[in-house]
């Protein structure tokens, strides 16, 4: 049986920055296999170079990423992005300015085939405030930054320190505490957006040594409470970001557990899968003896 | 050698004010040569009389601002509706009351598919009418375990199937959480889908298919065979995707000999950007036919009202639901005016809440500004919230407007009770307010959301009673002049067709409703029982007896 196709839902107001990070991780796919789906094809302007064929429908691109709109039927644009031969490794949905992320997402999870990876904000650090207090789209705006697993706050280089610490605290007040990642041009570790990048061997810790993040991976040999452990990884004090991988449950089954800022959850695998997370998280924060801890507290 | 016929007929309302009644009319290469009596007519030189409606009123073909050619591919289903609704054949379905009588007739239709795979499918299903008692899954597993089954409701936002639709769909399974699938207390699907996300997946296995806004072949003349029976001439597809396909069937298909009716198809401004669409209209209007009036373009700012998804203002919804949902943003609105008002392409711009049209409002004004085209034209459709001061911005603007007057007939109880409550549904679709403010306006049916049937509308609009016989704005009623004008020249106004039809006078088409009762005497409580005869479009004879 072919495991279910990943889904990322990239959402942020018009303007945030999700068509340039479109094109950054197409640039930086790494032979992942993507597949993008925007709302409109025409916003989407993926750079020239990238674009290896084109038709109405889909655009190849370099590396074997494609790219398609879904117009009003993302239902079945994903539906064909799984009869797609060979499969893509990942989809990333970059839904409307004016979408509702968590309804994308809630209507991925009804497909058989498919399972979501999360639900990505990218927000404008110079505007997402006034952009929240806009007369018509303010509410639509502050239910984007609430449906985020991760919110990647953008165009850093925009704003001074201090409107950015401030724009960061007010973010973090409106959404409860939420992962919060600064970018500027939406360069961003792929691993942070597509939780495929985490489980890539491939693809060893994220080349974007200048960014505050870092990943490892953690080995938990012992049987573990599985539901505790991933509670944990996804409270707020180990500082991940995202965690993907597996574990031996307390009745021995193999189970994949899978983080996205606090949001997570649990499957059961393979018998022959081996064991191992791999974490996503603040340089500052994240610490290999501290996730072991836990594991072991869990086991 | 002219060819000029000359029709007598009982009454001709012309829509003229300078002869507002005449008792013939002059037609030459389908145009009206002259309206008048016959000795003014016999002028012309060399006639043939035709007094095949000697005792019949014939008044301007009516024109429907706001209709989808789906109408035609969807009396293909099942008609499960709560009222009496004609077929494109003229058959009358008769309304079902009760969930016992849906599944009745469409056990009848079961039966009579040999393909034991094949889906059964249903339409316009409307549970407010029977205590908003539900359908479920069980109860179209009663006319087939085995068939995928499904019945779309009459907002088209609603799915209802069978287990074996769900299975098929994936979605029989527990542990669903999504706001669009209600579970029963088993934890399965109770068989209801919400929203067009949680009906694709099963809607392909029940005759819904991806594509059920577009109209095939047979679907668009069904849809004509529907304007002969009601008396319409001229007709929009308010959302139409015009692919390349479409294009080519409906040029093919309303450029028959015989077809009647003039279709105004305006390109759906969804899934691609406002420069493309702009671009790809202006191309099209190039293409357009005197039967097919390409070059127009549907906006849509947010949702419906009865399904919470129209964007409110303060104090929003009633029952304390959140507020809608927004379809576009006004960054690609103001785009899209730009645009479209320096190509001289016409928008029209669906919006429900009155938040949704102050949106638009502001939108647009600063796009004239840039850009001044006073006889734009920009419509604003549905718009049924809109309050004395919004039409009073739509008239500085010089907007039009298209209101939904039938609404207030199929769902005015609901609004009262539940969505916007009392003091905003009595001035829901205020047509007094816009005609008196100054807007031009137009009235209608949304079909096939309601049945098509321009005389329906306008007894809507002059009566305001909702389903439960309630009188609902009074204050909002308009005569039957102002009625019958908003079907025919009103409607015309706001496509730009006002010249050509609308009225019967020398230069214009010849498209009239022939008619066996006159709506000016028939008086305004049975305006929606004129009786018609037929059409004659350009002046080709279509009568209801020979489609």
């Amino acid at each position: 049986m072919t495991p279910p196709l990943s889904v990322t839902v990239i959402g942020g107001y018009l303007g945030s920055g999700k068509t340039t990070l479109v094109n950054h991780l197409l640039r930086n796919a790494n032979g992942l296999r993507l597949a993008i789906l925007v709302n409109e094809f025409g916003e989407l302007a993926i750079d020239e170079d990238l674009i290896e064929a084109e038709d109405d429908d889909i655009i190849s691109i370099a590396g074997g990423c494609v790219c398609c709109s879904f117009g009003s039927d993302l239902t079945g644009a994903l539906l064909d992005m799984a009869k797609l031969d060979p499969q893509p490794d990942h989809v990333l949905i970059e839904s409307s300015g004016v979408a509702i992320p968590s309804a994308i997402a809630g209507s991925v999870s009804l497909l058989n085939g498919f399972c979501t990876d999360g639900i990505v904000i990218l927000a404008d650090a110079e505007t997402i405030q006034s952009s929240a207090r806009d007369k018509y789209m303010g509410d639509t705006v502050l239910r984007q930054l609430n449906d985020a697993n991760i919110i990647v706050l953008n165009k850093t280089d925009l704003v001074n320190e201090a409107h950015l610490a401030e724009t960061k605290r007010w973010v973090g007040q409106q959404t409860g505490g939420v992962r919060i990642i600064e970018s500027s041009h939406s360069i961003v570790a792929p691993q942070v957006v597509l939780g495929s990048f985490l489980v890539q061997q491939t693809l060893g810790v994220p080349h974007f040594e200048a960014s505050d993040l870092e990943m490892m991976t953690v080995t938990l040999r012992e049987p573990v409470h599985v539901e505790n452990l991933a509670k944990k990884l996804a409270g707020d004090d180990l500082g991940l970001i995202r965690a993907k991988g597996f574990v031996t449950s307390l009745t021995g089954k193999k189970t994949l557990i899978q983080v996205v800022g606090r949001r997570w959850e649990t499957s059961l695998a393979p018998d022959s899968t081996l064991n191992g997370i791999v974490c996503l998280g603040f340089k500052r924060l994240i610490s290999k003896h501290n996730i072991e801890k836990i594991g072991n507290v869990a086991s | 050698m002219v060819d000029t016929t000359i029709y007598s007929a009982r009454k001709i309302i012309t829509m003229n004010p300078a002869r507002p009644t005449v008792s013939h009319v002059a037609v030459r290469d389908g145009k009206i040569l002259a309206a008048g009596d016959l000795s003014e007519l016999e002028t012309w030189g060399d006639y043939k009389l035709d007094e095949t409606f000697a005792d019949k009123v014939l008044m301007p073909g009516l024109v429907e601002g706001h209709a989808h050619t789906m109408e035609g591919t969807l009396w293909r289903y099942v008609y499960c509706g709560f009222f009496d609704r004609g077929d494109p054949n003229g058959k009358i379905w008769d309304g079902l009351q009760t969930i016992e009588a849906i599944l009745g007739r469409l056990k009848e239709a079961e039966v009579q598919i040999d393909d034991p795979e094949a889906p059964l499918s249903g339409w316009s299903l409307d549970p407010i009418y029977m205590d908003n008692t539900r359908v479920t899954r069980a109860d179209l597993d009663s006319v087939s375990a085995t068939r995928p089954i499904g019945v779309l409701h009459a907002s088209g936002h609603i799915l209802n199937v069978n287990t074996k639709a769900l299975e098929l769909g994936g979605l029989m399974k527990t542990g669903i959480n999504h706001p669009g699938i209600p579970l029963g207390a088993d934890g399965y699907p109770t068989g209801e889908l919400y929203g067009p996300e949680t009906m694709t997946p099963v809607g392909v296995h029940v005759g819904f298919n991806r594509s059920l806004t577009d109209s095939d072949d047979q679907g668009l003349r069904d849809f004509a065979k529907l304007c002969v029976r009601t008396g319409v001439t001229t007709i929009t597809d308010l959302a139409a995707r015009l692919d390349d396909e479409g294009v080519e069937a409906m040029l093919s298909v309303t450029g028959e000999y015989d077809y009647p009716a003039r279709v105004v198809p305006l390109q759906f401004f969804m899934g691609a950007t406002p420069k493309e669409t702009v671009d790809k209209v202006v191309g099209l209007k190039t293409r357009a036919t005197d039967r097919l009036r390409l070059g127009r373009i549907k906006a849509v700012a947010d949702g419906s009202i009865q399904g919470f998804s129209a964007r409110m203002r303060w104090p929003g919804y009633h029952n304390g639901a959140p507020n809608g949902l927004w379809y576009t943003a006004p960054e690609q609105l103001a785009e899209l005016y730009r645009l479209a008002l320096a190509a001289g392409i016409q928008v029209h711009t669906h919006t429900n809440g009155d938040e949704a049209t102050e949106m638009v409002l502001e939108t647009l004004a600063p796009a004239l500004k840039d850009m001044p085209s006073p006889n734009h034209r920009f419509t604003l459709q549905h718009c049924q919230l809109a309050d004395a001061a919004q039409f009073r911005k739509m008239k500085e603007l010089n907007m039009c407007v298209n209101l939904f007057a039938n609404h207030h007939f199929y769902w005015g109880d609901e609004h009262y009770r539940l969505t916007v409550g009392p003091e905003r549904a009595l001035r829901m679709n205020a047509c007094r307010t816009a005609l008196e403010t100054g807007v031009p306006m137009a009235i209608h049916s949304d079909a096939p959301v309601t049945p098509l049937g321009p005389f329906f509308t306008a007894w809507s609009a002059v009566n305001r009673l909702t389903a439960s016989g309630r009188t609902q704005g009074e204050h909002e009623k308009i005569g039957v002049e102002a009625a019958l004008y908003a079907i025919t020249l009103g409607a015309a106004y706001t496509l730009h067709l006002d010249d050509e039809i609308g009225s019967i006078e020398v230069g214009k088409n010849a498209d009239f409703a022939v008619l066996e009762d006159d709506p000016t005497e028939i008086g305004g409580d049975y305006l929606k029982d004129v009786r018609v005869w037929g059409t004659v479009q350009g002046g080709r004879i279509f009568a209801v007896s020979k489609l």
